[in-house]
Order: structure tokens, then sequence, then C-alpha cells
């Protein structure tokens, strides 16, 4: 399994570093990129120069007032350059431990004219040739062109077995930063430094080109709306204030402070504060899950998935097929048949093959015998003969697929029994596979190879049902087998004897009735396929060309990892759903500690809307802004850490969402503003 | 509340809800184009229109199209309203040779009929020839409401329709409109509206003897009364179906010429929330799953029904400062009771709290009451009511592509809530619809506050007060938010016929309606191009009761978090000295 | 752009035939048919044996060029003004410059809170007790606070009632007599649903007259 750094929420050093990237983003530069912050950013300085002209000219209003105003809109902005440091601290810190792997090496190049030379990893160019011996890292990315080698992908993966690299095929691919163990290789790179998949996971997390996604962009729309919508009530409170006064004959209007203090309480800087936090810290919760995504909109998009394509073999069922049961032929004891099989297996180092050796020794006692003391000569499976065997003592014991041994009966003149036929077409009827035994001319019965559906995996697809997801299995199987797997593991819908047209095929035609589709695929035959699907998740075992197709790559190289990132996916969008309604819920605590505040000197029977029994106008006004300011902090964690996904109906995840944050952002502020205003009114401060 | 008065708007919703259905499915046959029972009758007219006008009924328009027919037509209405005012004492049917109308007074009314407002700065007795009431007011009535109907289909097809560039032909669907909609419902309401006592005559004033004679406020005796007389019935019953509220007389619906008996009372008030209600059903059809239409009625009903219940309950309770001198406000067999300052007798408190909430829930404006008489409670009602955009029920169209808009808001923030992108009635909700929503929700607001700013700054404006205190501020700011939500009621005393309010109130009218229906059309033509989502389990359901919460939710939290501190410096405050213990 | 404009214009003219010409003539064909009354205004003459009252002293005074008094006596749903203790008061109305102007219908637009309200309210209460000295119950508010059209024709029953006592002593009719006059005048809700009770005031104070004649010629004039 892989070694996931679970990182504590709040790292000392991390927390350090965001302090100071908090004040250096109060760039106005940098806070022009949203409009709500920015509108902080003109009020804190417009109250602070108020704060200023009060202290020089003393009259009309508290310094201290305005002064305590200004700071916590300073505060304000401060917590939320906080959260987005925050955010990108941890970030950096992942890049940083993938970014050691990123060593200069010097990597050896061999030229056109064959010649090998020394350059540093980082002056390598696409398409250029290097040659990778043992113990050494591979200096970028690239695919093997010759050789054979185990290589060690643990710096990025996690993963500390090392895994076969090949020409050819679909493991040819290799990633800068892994370091070949044995042997060695001959690779092209595909990527220019700077370019490859390290620097784009760097620049990923890092959020230094991260670009907003589309959902993000509408939000922003509809805060910036809201923003506007809050200025023009509060700008225009100032002239009706005005006449109010006059119509009530006593009282002053309300003071700039208090317009700008009741601005930024009112529009949303909780949301606004958080959302690039969020953005962030979701990238982030697709990096700890060892899944590089190669845009924002990409892992928004795994939110919106309809459909899942998953591959039978290694999501669904276990990657290999075990032995059940052993079914003679006429004439023939199960004993003999179970003897043979296990003598025709025993060199066999598949997983069927080891599972039909198990099955003989459990079920009939057969133990498993010294392969060097027989002496028997061992014929390996071959993808023209299709079957495999052992020849000793004069036995010649041959397995292997049905029609392959059917003829290898009949070409000696031998019989495959009518029986024989029925059995097979039985299990094939289950979802098996029948691998038939024969002796000589003599076909001796049938072994039964299960294929063994994954633990927990059926209420796996439960879930992603309630979550609107259909399942789909992708497999090579026959439609028989092919249904009966997925009867087993409770998919909604299979393709049987799926070829890479079939599924490509398949994708457009879910795409053309509306629906988003998401696979994990391998191969270079897979990447027509994964280039098509709106999720495509590359494993990273495969091909370079498939990881190219893809918008993602699994480190894991795990497919059953899909799930997992559309729940991220998800997780992004519900925590700026779940904050924007929070945030707009706030408003209605604010406007009842602020109004009465404001203008209980021209209409002292405002006061009866105090429900909250604040003590004086100004600790009203600067609770509320005080609260505003320290939701933001309180929220940071929820904000990096996602809301919690259930995987339930859309209906009820609603109403969930809608009760804790709806209704807890009507409640909470009543009563955070009057504890803040309390421990006011406890140190004198108002 | 008496018996009678709880029957009443126990009845009204019985018999609203119960003509949703039959109308909404008539409607959407209409838009559809299929038979709806009329065509015999009215499709040889519909298509000697078209030839005539040289319209091609399948031609179809892409949104900038649409758009650009839709303002042109109203633009032209505007022009010609304005023009019949000016020239009016020129023109035929005027028997009471009225003059001119000024220019100002003239701007004002043009826009405010042709953008399905009726704000009338103008008392129609004494200022508008027959003439320029039928070939003007009466025609605007029916054509304004149309644009609002027709824009409404519109956006329908831009739900419905999938990725194609075209979102129907304005011609057909406003000629439809008027011609299967509301002309048959207009020419039955008016019939029944002439039996209850509704005049609908072209003689002139006739004078009757006073049994006592009464002396003017020169000490002269006055011994005759002139009685209005005119074609009221025909533009009444165009003006509460078709959500205008202009009245022909000045004191609109609370005219006993106007609105003379309980009886059309009642079909008045149900005539001014019909057809809106029914678009609902409409609306539902249409998009091929009626649950959605009833579930935005449901929505509107969830805020409506609480307004009602707090206005009337306040117009019943009456006026405290009036118990205080011996006064019975009691409701009992005896006398309806309540605040019945600005009230007629034969409507009772109850009815005139019911009608105050319709008449400004739909963006209709007409009156049977006087709202600036109510308690301030009361008071509030209506003016939230208009600031809530006018979705709630709304204007004839208008209203439902307003309550939509916000829906498509709700699914925004719902669809982000439940992890996926947001959709509606499967079109997903991106950047640019955000965006022209934004504007829909937004305008209305910057209008009446923005506007609101300007006239309590300035001394021509302070100067139309006519009450002290705060609700000499609420009077203007109920001005701003009638013209800037198109609904045309007002606080009666105050003085708008103005040159300078006829003119803010006019461009309010004018951009609080077009730079709406540009939006919306965008949207509309946006999600035209869009290919259809299917629903599935992850997909927010939105006919389910907590969407339908979630809408009326939604509407009541712009609403109130725009307007609470200009509120709260109106009705509010005023309710609260009204209220306070001595 | 050209075919918009002609399009629209000659849409607008077609509509409006249809709409401002077509449809308010054919509802005034169909309601001069079938309702003259009702769409000419509810006008009623005189009713026959309801002469000239003697009951009350103001002299007419006819502006009308052939001082011929008008053929009406008024409107069913239009109010007339009545100040004189002996007739059944109606609302208070706002109309300008005299009460019951149906020409300029207006309501006062009093806020609750406006001062001048209550001091009005409080001027007619006073006016209303100075008439009726003896009448200690509370005063139904719809008589002392001013209607939305200003022509408001009715009163509630408790309006009526509460003036019974008044009329009745200065019209020298037994108050049970008077009460039965009230009573047989009510308009009661539509089918107990639609509208309140209540009291045209013009059709009352047009039967008082005529009941007051009936018993004043029943009355022995006293010898002398």
């Amino acid at each position: 399994m892989s070694t996931r750094t679970v990182r504590p929420l709040f790292d000392w050093p991390i927390v350090k570093q965001a302090i100071w990237g908090a004040f250096y983003k109060l760039d106005p530069r940098h806070q022009l990129r949203n409009p709500v912050m920015f509108t902080v950013l003109i009020g804190s300085i417009f109250t602070t120069i108020l704060a200023l002209r009060a202290t020089t000219t003393p009259g009309t209003e508290s310094a201290a007032f305005v002064g305590g105003i200004a700071a916590w809109l300073w505060f304000t902005l401060l917590f939320a350059n906080f959260a987005e440091a925050m955010a990108e601290g941890r970030g950096k810190a992942q890049a940083d431990a993938l970014r050691k792997s990123r060593q200069e090496v010097m990597a050896c190049r061999l030229t056109s004219n064959n010649v090998r030379e020394s350059v540093p990893s980082s002056q390598l160019k696409k398409g250029d040739i290097v040659i990778v011996k043992a113990g050494d890292l591979v200096p970028i990315d690239g695919e093997v062109i010759d050789g054979v080698a185990s290589v060690d992908e643990s710096a990025i993966t996690g993963e500390s077995a090392p895994v076969i690299r090949e020409s050819g095929g679909d493991r040819s691919a290799v990633t800068g930063g892994t370091r070949v163990i044995s042997d060695s290789l001959t690779i092209k790179a595909t990527s220019s430094p700077g370019e490859s998949f390290l620097d784009r996971m760097i620049s990923m997390v890092e959020g230094a080109k991260r670009q907003k996604t589309p959902n993000e962009i509408a939000l922003d729309i509809l805060l910036a709306a809201m923003t506007i919508v809050f200025l023009l009530a509060c700008a225009t409170l100032v002239p009706i204030s005005e006449y109010s006064v006059v119509l009530a004959g006593k009282g002053t209007p309300i003071t700039l402070a208090v317009v700008v203090a009741l601005l930024v309480c009112l529009i949303p800087t909780t949301i606004g504060g958080l959302l690039s936090a969020i953005g962030i810290a979701g990238m982030d919760r697709m990096i700890q899950a060892n899944v590089i995504a190669t845009s924002g909109r990409a892992v928004e998009a795994a939110g919106d998935i309809d459909v899942l394509l998953l591959d039978k073999t290694g999501t669904i069922t276990l990657g290999n097929r075990q032995a059940v049961e052993f079914i003679p032929a006429d004439g023939v004891t199960a004993e003999q048949l179970a003897d043979a099989a296990q003598l025709s297996s025993l060199s066999d180092e598949t997983p069927e093959g080891r599972s039909i050796v198990i099955l003989a020794k459990t079920k009939y006692g057969l133990r498993g015998r010294n392969v060097e003391e027989l002496r028997a000569k061992f014929i390996e499976f071959s993808a023209r003969t299709r079957m495999s065997g052992v020849d000793l003592d004069g036995r010649q014991i041959r397995k292997g697929a049905v029609d392959a041994m059917e003829n290898y009966v009949r070409e000696q003149n031998g019989d495959f029994p009518r029986s024989l036929k029925d059995q097979v077409s039985r299990i094939a009827n289950l979802g098996g596979t029948p691998l038939v035994v024969a002796e000589g001319k003599r076909a001796l019965g049938v072994i039964y190879l299960k294929d063994i559906v994954k633990g927990g995996i059926r209420e796996r697809f439960a879930q992603l049902r309630q979550m609107g997801i259909k399942t789909v299995m992708i497999t090579g199987d026959n439609p028989l087998t092919a249904a009966a797997i997925a009867a087993e593991a409770g998919v909604d819908d299979f393709l049987a004897e799926a070829t890479p047209e079939a599924k490509l095929a398949l994708i457009r035609e879910y795409q053309a009735g509306g629906r988003l589709v998401a696979m994990t695929g391998d191969g270079t035959n897979d990447s027509p396929a994964l280039a098509q699907a709106d999720v495509a998740v590359a494993m990273n075992s495969g091909t370079q060309a498939a990881k190219e197709a893809g918008n993602m790559v699994d480190l894991d190289s795990n497919p059953t990892k899909l799930i997992e990132i559309v729940e991220i996916g998800k997780q992004l969008l519900m925590t700026r759903g779940a904050l924007t309604t929070f945030s707009i819920a706030n408003d209605v605590s604010k406007y009842f500690a602020i109004i009465p505040a404001a203008f209980v000197g021209t209409y002292p029977e405002l006061n009866r809307l105090n429900v909250m029994a604040l003590a004086t106008p100004s600790s009203a006004i600067l609770s509320a802004v005080i609260f505003n300011a320290l939701v933001i902090v309180f929220l940071i964690p929820l904000a990096l850490r996602g809301v919690r996904y259930q995987s339930v109906g859309a209906a009820t995840l609603l109403r969930n969402n809608l009760v804790v944050y709806g209704l807890g952002g009507f409640v909470v502020p009543f009563v955070g503003i009057k504890i803040i205003d309390l421990i006011l009114v406890a140190l004198h401060l108002a | 509340m008496n018996t009678s008065a709880w029957m009443e708007i126990g009845l009204f919703f019985v018999v609203l809800i119960g003509l949703v259905k039959p109308l909404g499915w008539y409607m959407a046959r209409v838009y559809a184009g299929q038979p709806c029972g009329l065509d015999r009758a009215i499709g040889p007219i519909e298509r000697t229109l078209y030839r005539l006008s040289g319209v091609r009924q399948d031609e179809e328009m892409t949104w900038t199209t649409y758009a650009f027919a839709t303002l042109v037509f109203n633009a032209l209405g505007v022009v010609v309203v304005y023009l019949l005012q000016r020239t009016q004492e020129w023109l035929p049917l005027n028997p009471q040779q009225l003059g001119a109308v000024a220019p100002d007074l003239a701007f004002n009314t043009a826009v405010s009929f042709a953008s399905n407002t009726n704000w009338q700065a103008y008392s129609g007795e004494s200022t508008l020839s027959y003439f320029t009431q039928m070939i003007g007011l009466t025609v605007q009535n029916f054509v304004s409401a149309a644009t609002g109907m027709a824009v409404l289909i519109a956006l329908i097809r831009g739900l419905t329709r999938r990725m194609t560039e075209t979102i129907g032909n304005f011609w057909v669907d406003l000629t439809r409109s008027t011609l299967y909609i509301l002309l048959p419902l207009s020419f039955v309401m008016a019939i029944i509206l002439v039996s209850q006592g509704v005049v609908q005559t072209f003689s002139p004033a006739v004078e009757v003897a006073l049994l006592e004679s009464a002396t003017d406020a020169e000490g002269k005796s006055v011994t005759t009364q002139t009685i209005p007389l005119g074609p009221a019935a025909s533009q009444i019953a165009i003006k509460q179906l078709g959500t205008n509220g202009g009245g022909f007389f000045g004191v609109n619906s609370a005219h006993p010429l106007e609105n003379s008996t309980p009886l059309s009372n009642f079909l008045q008030v149900l005539a001014i929330l019909l057809i809106a209600a029914a678009l609902c059903y409409t609306f539902g059809d249409l998009v091929g799953d009626p649950r959605q239409g009833w579930a935005l009625l449901a929505a509107m009903l969830v805020i409506f029904v609480p307004m009602l219940v707090v206005c009337v309950w306040a117009e019943q309770v009456g006026n405290p400062r009036l118990s205080e001198i011996d006064i019975d406000q009691t409701s009992n067999a005896f006398q309806s009771g309540g605040n019945m300052e600005g009230k007629e007798v034969r409507f009772g408190a109850a009815a005139s709290a019911l009608w105050a909430t319709a008449t400004t829930a739909a963006s209709n404006g007409s009156v049977n009451a006087m709202h600036d008489s109510f308690t301030p409670l009361g008071g509030l009602i209506p003016l939230w009511m208009m600031q809530l955009g006018e979705v709630i029920f709304g204007g004839v169209g208008s209203g439902l592509y307003g309550l939509i808009i916000f829906a498509i808001l709700a699914v925004f923030i719902a669809g982000l809530m439940v992890g996926r992108t947001p959709e509606y009635l499967g079109k997903k909700i991106e950047a640019y619809e955000m965006k022209m929503a934004s504007l829909v929700v937004l305008i209305p607001p910057m209008v009446v506050l923005g506007g609101t700013a300007i006239a309590v700054s300035l001394d021509v404006g302070r100067a139309s007060v006519t009450n002290p205190g705060p609700h000499g501020f609420t009077q203007i700011l109920y001005a701003l938010s009638s013209a800037g939500n198109n609904n045309g009621s007002a606080f009666g005393g105050f003085g708008a016929n103005t040159p300078f309010f006829n003119c803010l109130l006019g461009a309010a009218m004018l951009i609080s309606r077009y730079w709406l229906i540009v939006p919306v059309l965008a949207i509309a033509g946006s999600l035209a191009r869009k290919k259809y989502t299917p629903p599935s389990a992850g997909t927010l359901p939105t006919h389910t009761p907590l969407f339908v919460v979630l809408v009326a939710g939604m509407v009541l939290l712009v609403g109130a978090l725009t307007f609470v501190p200009a509120l709260a410096l109106g009705p509010v405050i005023e309710h609260l000295q009204l209220t306070a213990t001595h | 752009m050209f075919q918009i404009l002609r399009t629209a214009i000659t849409l607008l003219a077609l509509l409006t035939v249809i709409t401002g010409v077509a449809y308010p003539f054919a509802v005034t064909a169909v309601a001069q048919i079938g309702f003259p009354k009702a769409a000419n205004g509810s006008l009623f003459e005189k009713p026959l044996g309801a002469g000239n009252s003697s009951v009350h002293s103001n002299a007419r005074d006819w502006r009308s060029a052939t001082d011929q008094p008008p053929k009406w006596a008024g409107s069913e749903l239009i109010g007339q003004p009545f100040s004189d203790p002996k007739y059944f008061w109606g609302r208070p109305s706002a109309t300008a410059p005299v009460a019951y102007n149906s020409m300029g219908g207006s309501g006062s637009n009093q806020a609750t809170t406006n001062p001048a309200l209550v001091d009005a309210v409080r001027e007619r209460v006073a006016k209303l007790r100075q008439e009726d000295p003896d009448n200690l119950a509370k005063v139904p508010v719809d008589l002392v606070t001013s209607s939305a059209s200003g022509l408001d024709p009715h009163i509630s029953e408790a309006a009526a009632l509460y003036q019974v006592g008044r009329v009745a002593r200065l019209r020298k009719i037994e108050p049970y007599t008077l009460n039965k006059l009230v009573l047989s005048h009510l308009e009661r809700p539509t089918i107990g649903i639609f509208g309140q009770t209540r009291v045209n005031v013009l059709k009352l104070n047009l039967a008082l007259d005529a009941k007051a004649e009936e018993v004043s010629k029943l009355v022995i004039p006293a010898p002398q």
C-alpha cells in the first residue's frame, strides 16, 4: 500500500510562513483578484484615515471606536490572507517533498551520432535520448525505448515495491525523479524541464498557476453582485439617515465609519476570504490521495460525473481468477483430475495456476510436489497455443482454454465428450472461466476458475448509485460471463467484449445523452477513450500516451481511486456552497446588531430591535465587526478539510447542509456577537 | 375579522388555485401552437394580422433579434401614448374638452403604461380623454402584458430547447398572447363587471341632484353632483388581468363606478393573480413536468400567505391612536372594524388588505384602499412585496421569469451545496447565466435605493412628502419601489405629479422593465444553446418542498438584506412609534 | 432592422384597432343592451311619492343653464354628502373642493401616525356627540374615518344603528320604526361571503324622507 502522509492541520512551520504570507498578500494587486476582499481593503484604508482624522481633530466621533473598527477590518483582511497562505503552505510542503526528488542530476545523453555526453538534467529537451543505469535517478519524464528494468517510484507514489518498466507495451513510461534499481533503460524524453509532470504538480499545489475554475468564476460573479447590492444599501443609507434626522428632528446622521463597518459585515467576507483557500485545499486533497490533476477544472468536473466506466479486472474483481471446483469427465474421478491439474500447474506462477495447486491441496489433500524431483518438462503458456502443461514419465498433461483444448484432443483423434461441453457452458453462464485438462488424447475434465469480486465493492456501487452515479463495467469477457459478474458486483451496466473502439463509442453515446463520463485507463489503446472522457484518470504505471490523454494521473495506479476522486470533487463544490450559505445567513444577525445601534440616536424606539441586548451602540457595532473577522479564522479548518461528504441523494445532502450551514449560519452569530459584546464590556473596551 | 371576511379569503385561494390548471393548460396549448378551442374564431384574425404586418409565423429569432423586436415595439408604444396625450384636444372622443397633458406627465404616463407599471401621476377623470384612454392606455394594457408573457415563453423555450440558437418569434408570441388569452378573458370579465355596475358608455358625465346641498371650500352652496362615466369596464378588465393596474378613475378600484360591489371586488382581485398563477402551470406543462410549475407556484404562496396574514392582521387590529379616543375598531357582525381610514365599507378591512397584498405581489398596482393610510405594518407588506422584485406572482409573464431567475440563483447555491455543477431543468448554470441573473436581481434594488437616495437629498424630492415623521420617508421609498419594480401603486398622498418625480420615476420604470428583459432573454439564448443533462439521483430535484423553501428563502433573503436598512427607517420605526406605550 | 420597425408599426396599428377600438366598442354594445342601467352609472330618479321634502330647509340653487333640476336623484353607487343631523350621515369624504365631489374622488391619505388624522377624527366624534349627547356608545370606526374614494355610498350597520337615536329624536319617529327602516335597507354579504354588511346612506335617507312625510301626515296637527 502507499504510505500516505497525513499532515496535521496546523503545522507550525507552515503557520509561521502563512502569518508572513498574510501580510505579504495585502498587496492591492493581489486583492484585486477578489472583489469582496478588495472592498474590505478599501474600507480598511478608509476607516484608518477616518481614525487618524478623529485623533487629530477631536470632536464628533471617538477615535478609539473608529480605530477599533479600522483595526478589525485589517484583521479581517489578514485572516482571509492567512487562510489562503495556509492552504498554499500546505500545498507547498507537499510540493517541496516532491521537489526533493527533482534534484539536479547529471544525465547521460545520447547524441545523434551515438556519442554519450553528460549534461545537467535541466538542459534536457523533449525528444532527447538518455541512458539511465542502475542506481541512477531518471532525469526527466520519458518513454522507455529500449531495455527492461525495475524502478523504484516510491518518491512519487509512496509505493515501496519496485515496478517493472520496459520498452513497448503499457509499461513504458517513466517519471522524472524515480530511481532505476536494476538493469539500464534507454529513455526518450517526453517533456522539457519545467513542464514535466512533477513541475506541473508542484505548480498546481503551490497555487501559483491556479486558474479559477468555472464554478468558482460563477460564484465570484454572484459574490461581486452581492457586494454591489450591499454597497448600494449602505451608501444610500447616508442620505436616508440625513433625511431621517430632519424628519425626526433629533440625532445625528450615520457616520462613515459605521457605514463601512456595516458594509464589511454584510458583504460575504466569510466565503470571499476563504474562497481561494478552498480551491487550493481541494487540489491539495487530490494530491494527498496521490492523484495529480492537470487542472482545477478537472477536479471540479469530477464532482459532476454521472457515469463511471470501470475496468472489470483489478477494479471490480481481484485481478486474478481462482479455481473453485474440479469437474471430472465421465469415467474420471475427481482425484485423478485434481492430480493432473495440480501437476500441470506446478510451475505455473500465475495466480490462477497457484490457486489450482491450492485447491487440489485443500480439497483433495494432494500435497505440493517438489518440481525438481519430478524431473518434469514444463510447457509454458503461449499466446499461440493458448495452453500450458507438463510432460513427465511419458504423461502429457495439458490445460488450457476450451476451444484450444478441444482442438488439441481432436488432433490426437481423442474424443471431446458432450457432457464436458455442457459443463463448460454451465461455468460460462455462471460468469466463470472453464479450463479444460487433458492427458494425451483424453479429456479429464474442467477446472472452474471463478472471478472473485472484491469485498465491499457492491456496497460501494450502491453508494455511487445513491450519489446519482451510474457504474459501467468494461470487460473483454463474453456477454454471458460479463452479465454474471455484473450482477454479482452490482454494477448498473456492462460493456462486454470491449474493444478500444467500443469503449470510445460508449463514452460518446453517454456524452451525447448529456452525461459526464469518467474512466480510468493505462494502455496506449485507452488513449482515445481517455481523451474523450470528461474525467480521465490515467494509471501512473501506464503508458505516456495514456497519461497525456488523461486529465488526472493516479500515482497509486489504483482503479478504485475514481470513487475517491469524485468525492473530492464534490467536496470542493460543497465547501464553497456551504460557506456561501453560511456567509449570507450571517447577515441577518448583523443587521439586528448594527441597525438599532446606528440609528438609536435618531429613533430611540429602535432599541426594541436590539434583541441581543448589546450594551452600547459602539459595542454592538464593534462586536459585529469582530465576529465577522474571527469567523474566518474559525472556519479555516473547514475550508482546508472540506465539508464532510456523505454518499446520499442530492435532496438529503441539501437538507443536511441547509440545516447545518443555513440555520447554523443564522443562529451562530447571534451567540457569537453577544459573547464578544460581553467580553468587550467586561474589558471596558466599549 | 368576521366570518364573511374569513370565508372570502378562503374562497379566494380555492378559486385561484382551482383555475390554475385549466387556464394554465389552455395557455400552454396556445404557446405550443396546438389547437386550443378558439382557433376557428380567432385563427382567421390572427392570420390576417400576420399577413398585413409581414410576419412569417414559422420564422425563428435568435435572442438578440427577439430582444430587439421587443424593445422596438415597446419604444413605439411609448412614443404613440406620448403623442396621443399631447394632442388629445384635437382628437375625437373628448366630451369633457380636456386639454393637452403636460410634457413631463405625458412622458411619465407613456413609459408607465408601456412598461406595464401603470403608475398614475394623473387623475383619469380630469386629465385624459376617452380616446387617449382607449387608443393609448387600453392598447398598452394589452400589449405590455403580452410583452411580459412573450419574454417568459422565450425563456421557457430556452430551458426546453437543446443546442439551438433560436427562442421563438416575438411577433407571434405577442399576437397569440393578446388574441387568444388576454382578449377573450378581458371580454368576459368586462361584461361581468358591467353587470355589477362598472360603467361602460361613451356618454359624457351626468349631473344628479344632491338630496342635501353641500358647501364647498369657498363657502358656495353645491346642489348637484356630476357622475363621471366612460368606457371603464373594458379598461378595468384588462388592467386587472394584465397586471397593469392603471385605473379609469383617479382613485382606481376604490371608486364605486370602477369596483362597485363586493363581487366585482372579488373578481378583480382574483383577476390580479389569475394569469400570473396559471402561467406557473403553463411553465410546468411546457417543460414537460407540471411539478416544476406547481413548485414555483408553491414558492409564491409560501411568501404570499404569511405576508397576507400579517397585512390582514395589522389592518384589522386598527389604529391604536384611535382606540385611545373611544373609537370602536372591533370586528363583528355589525361592522368590519379595523383601520377604516382610506377604506370602503363594502369591502371592509380584510378584503382591502387582501387586495393590497395581491396587487403588490403581482405588479398590478391598482388599489381598492389607500395604502398611505394603512397601518405601518400593513403598509410595510405592500412596500416589501414590491421590493421583493415583483416575483411573487408578479406581472403576467414578468413575475414568473423573475422567479425563474431566482430559482436559477437558488439552484446555483444549492447545486454547490450538493457538490455538483448546478443545473436547472437539465441545463447547466454557469458563469454567463450567473452574470445575467445577477443583473436581473441587482437592477431593481439599484433603481429603488439609488432613486430614493436622490429624492431624499433634494428639496424638490422632499417637497412632495405629505405626511410627517418617518412616514414621509416611506412615501418616497414607496414611490421609488413601485416605479423601480413596475408595480404602479402609490402612497396616494404623495405629490408625485411634479416634473422632478415624473422624470425620476419615468426613468426608474424604463430601466427596471427593459434592463431586465434583455438579460432574461440573454439567459434564454444561452440556455437554448446548451445540451440537456438528464437528471440523476445526484441532481438536485427542483420540485420538492425543500426546493420550494429554498427559492422562497432566496427571494426573501435578497429582499430583506437589500432593504432592511431603508425599511428600518421607514415603516419599521413608524410601527415602533405607533405601538410604543406612552 | 427596418423590417422590424415596419412590422412593429403595422402590428401595433392592427392591435390598436382590435384592442383599442373593436374591443371597447364590443363591450359597450353588449353592456348597453344587456345592462343599460348598470353600464350608465346606476342612476335612479326620485322615487314616486317622495316629492319635495319639507324636512330639510336648504335652498336649492340650480346651476344648470335651463334652471331645470337634474332628472336623476343620484347614483346608487355614489354617496352624497350629509351634514344635517336629521339625516343619517355617511362617511367623511376627503374630496375637494366639496365633500363627495365625484369628479375628483380621493382619500385623505393621512398616515395612521399623522396627528392631523387623530385631530380630524376627534373633531368628528365631537360633532357626533354634540348632536347626540345621550349616546355614550363607542363610535363605529367607519363613521369617523374618511373612505378611500371619498364617494363611499355606504356605512356599516353599526354606524347606521349608532345614528338611529339622533335621527329618531330629530325626526320624531319611534326609534323602533327607524331601526326597522335601517334593517330593511341592509345590504348583506353576497351569498354570505363577499363583502361586509352595509347600508346605502342615500337610499336610506330617501326612504327616511318618505317615512317622515308619511309619519307627519299621520300625526294630527296639534290644535293651535
